[in-house]
């Protein structure tokens, strides 16, 4: 292989300060080996290059980028809608989150507000989204660290919730659900009934997967005081998410800073003490209770009106730059744009939670077995189509 | 295709006009080529923190809000300090981003952008400073561990190099690669064809 960035993975690791080996009676090497790109447990194409004193974790390196298609470059080249869909192939277990994030922002760059029936569409399926990026993680996450069963029970429930978007939209992953000014479809027959009957048919199954998971000895081994951050290391390198909320941090962007129809509904933030792997399992369950929760809430009232605001065909918001941030599932969603008053963005910069928060991993493996990183990678819930964007 | 680059030559598009660059300057209307109906306008941002800083920096320092959002326009020389006393004195303990915009024609070409956020205040702000080419700016490692990757991918894009960062390489693109593919004189389908052609065994990667 001519590859030049695997001729010598130690040059990755210069600048990191490592301390010697343990000695013991027998000498111990240093190890420096590959994980990924390809591996199972890395989801996706994620290259972690691990320093290893036996099986303990001296540090680590990330190599992205394999996954790079350019998205901030695209957006230069198309026009503000025709850039609309590109957002789903980021993060594309929650697609919806991204297109609710992008449309948004360009709504506030057009100084346009969608109408509130659009906004109440748009939180259901957004949080039916959250609830199928947690399934999501929830079966990989177990299944990475030997809990095969949940992964089963996972994909059973959140096909549910895709059926939904392919009712709603016509397509299951990369919804392309929503429009600037709002959506564009009007909700299908029986939306109503079908998200009712998803909400009664999923929450005791949330219960399920707490009695198959919270109290197994098993699990609890497995993630208890693994990977753990402090709130104050959350906060100094940018992680947010239910990884900030797990160290203790009480800070969704839902509330923060409400965006959509959230502030008509009542919700809680689900937060714990410790950090580690446990705690950010146990406040994502919970959030899946609380995006319940918000359905719930929402289904129930889905004001009467127009779903698309006034919006001109041809869209060329005035001169200026926005930046606007959604909770998405895996954190702070952020797009950045900057308007020359033609048709074309001419810069979008995406703020992408997986991306910064994936720059923690280095802190919280260290010291810990290798087998724990891929927990923490878990535990992290990077997608790397939004990493490497 | 319709991946046809729009502008594969260095000339820039001629709508991306020079306005763009001083989008947030405070008078906007005057430089956009077509008058376009005048859409908001960046006010002037006036708080007790802004005029701490103004005290402190004078003209250095330009505080607007444009959509209820505000930012500052700050002079490259006292950004490192000012970003320093923003997380020391103003509890900005939270970087949010750092990115950057290119525009060609411009003196000062790039426009270094930082969001921060304020848990204590529940604050959002910006601050951009202009560079020109070749031009490095401070980097903010050491104030926020956070703008680590966030630098690199500024780098990685731009060639834009931040003095004092720890390991500045490309994060994104392999190593060897040559250009900066968010530069605006970088065509869409351009591409570095020694680096595939050499790496990727390919005569090109398009």
């Amino acid at each position: 292989m001519t590859d030049q960035t695997t001729t010598d993975p130690r040059r990755y690791l210069s600048h990191l300060e490592l301390g010697e080996p343990d000695k013991t009676f027998l000498d111990t090497n240093e190890l420096v080996i590959n994980m990924g790109p390809q591996h199972p447990a890395t989801h996706g194409v994620l290259r972690v290059i691990l320093k290893l004193d036996g099986e303990k974790v001296l540090g680590t390196e990330c190599v992205i980028g394999y996954l790079h298609r350019g998205v901030e470059k695209i957006a230069e080249h198309r026009t503000y809608t025709m850039f609309n869909p590109y957002v789903d192939r980021m993060d594309y277990v929650a697609a919806v989150s991204n297109g609710l994030g992008y449309c948004e922002a360009v709504e506030k760059l057009l100084n346009v507000q969608a109408p509130p029936r659009a906004n109440y569409i748009r939180v259901i399926l957004a949080e039916l989204n959250r609830l199928a990026s947690h399934m999501l993680w929830l079966g990989t996450h177990a299944l990475d660290i030997g809990a095969i069963t949940p992964l089963f029970y996972t994909f059973r429930d959140r096909e549910e919730v895709l059926k939904i978007f392919e009712k709603y939209c016509g397509a299951r992953l990369t919804t392309h659900a929503f429009r600037i000014g709002g959506c564009l479809y009007e909700t299908y027959d029986g939306f109503e009934d079908d998200v009712k009957k998803f909400h009664k048919f999923v929450t005791p199954k949330i219960d399920e997967y707490e009695e198959l998971l919270t109290t197994n000895r098993i699990w609890v081994e497995r993630t208890k005081g693994v990977g753990s951050i402090s709130a104050k290391d959350c906060i100094a390198l940018g992680v947010t998410g239910p990884v900030l909320r797990a160290s203790g941090v009480k800070w969704d962007l839902r509330k923060a800073q409400p965006y959509a129809a959230y502030s008509e509904f009542d919700f809680e933030i689900p937060t714990c003490e410790n950090g580690d792997t446990y705690d950010r399992y146990l406040v994502r369950m919970q959030e899946m209770r609380q995006s319940l929760r918000i359905i719930e809430q929402a289904v129930g009232k889905i004001p009467d009106g127009p779903i698309m605001a006034k919006v001109p065909k041809v869209m060329k918001p005035p001169v200026g730059e926005i930046y606007h941030s959604i909770e998405a599932p895996k954190g702070e969603l952020g797009y950045f744009i900057v308007s020359d008053g033609s048709t074309q963005p001419y810069r979008v910069r995406v703020r992408p939670p997986s991306f910064v928060n994936l720059q923690a991993l280095d802190l919280m493996v260290r010291g810990q077995l290798v087998a724990d990183v891929i927990a923490v990678i878990g535990t992290l819930d990077i997608v790397l189509g939004e990493v490497d964007r | 295709m319709p991946d046809e680059p729009k502008s594969p030559s260095p000339t820039p598009d001629p709508k991306q006009t020079p306005a763009a660059g001083s989008a947030a300057a405070s008078t906007p209307e005057k430089h956009s080529a077509p008058a376009k109906p005048a859409g908001p306008a960046a006010l002037p941002w006036d708080s007790p923190m802004v005029s701490r800083l103004k005290q402190r920096y004078g003209s250095g320092v330009e505080a607007s809000s444009y959509l209820g959002q505000n930012y500052m326009v700050v002079d490259s020389s006292v950004v490192a300090e000012l970003l320093r006393v923003l997380r020391d004195e103003e509890r900005f303990d939270y970087c949010v981003d750092v990115t950057a915009a290119h525009y060609l024609e411009r003196e000062k070409q790039f426009d270094v952008v930082w969001i921060l956020y304020s848990f204590a205040l529940n604050e959002r702000i910006r601050v951009k400073t202009m560079i020109a080419d070749g031009e490095s700016v401070d980097s903010v490692v050491s104030i926020w561990p956070a703008a680590n990757w966030l630098e690199r991918e500024v780098y990685d894009m731009f060639g834009i190099r931040f003095e004092g960062h720890p390991d500045l390489k490309r994060i994104l693109l392999p190593d060897g690669w040559k250009g900066y593919p968010l530069r605006k004189d970088y065509g869409i389908i351009q591409q570095d064809q020694e680096w595939v052609q050499i790496n990727l065994g390919i005569e090109s990667g398009q």
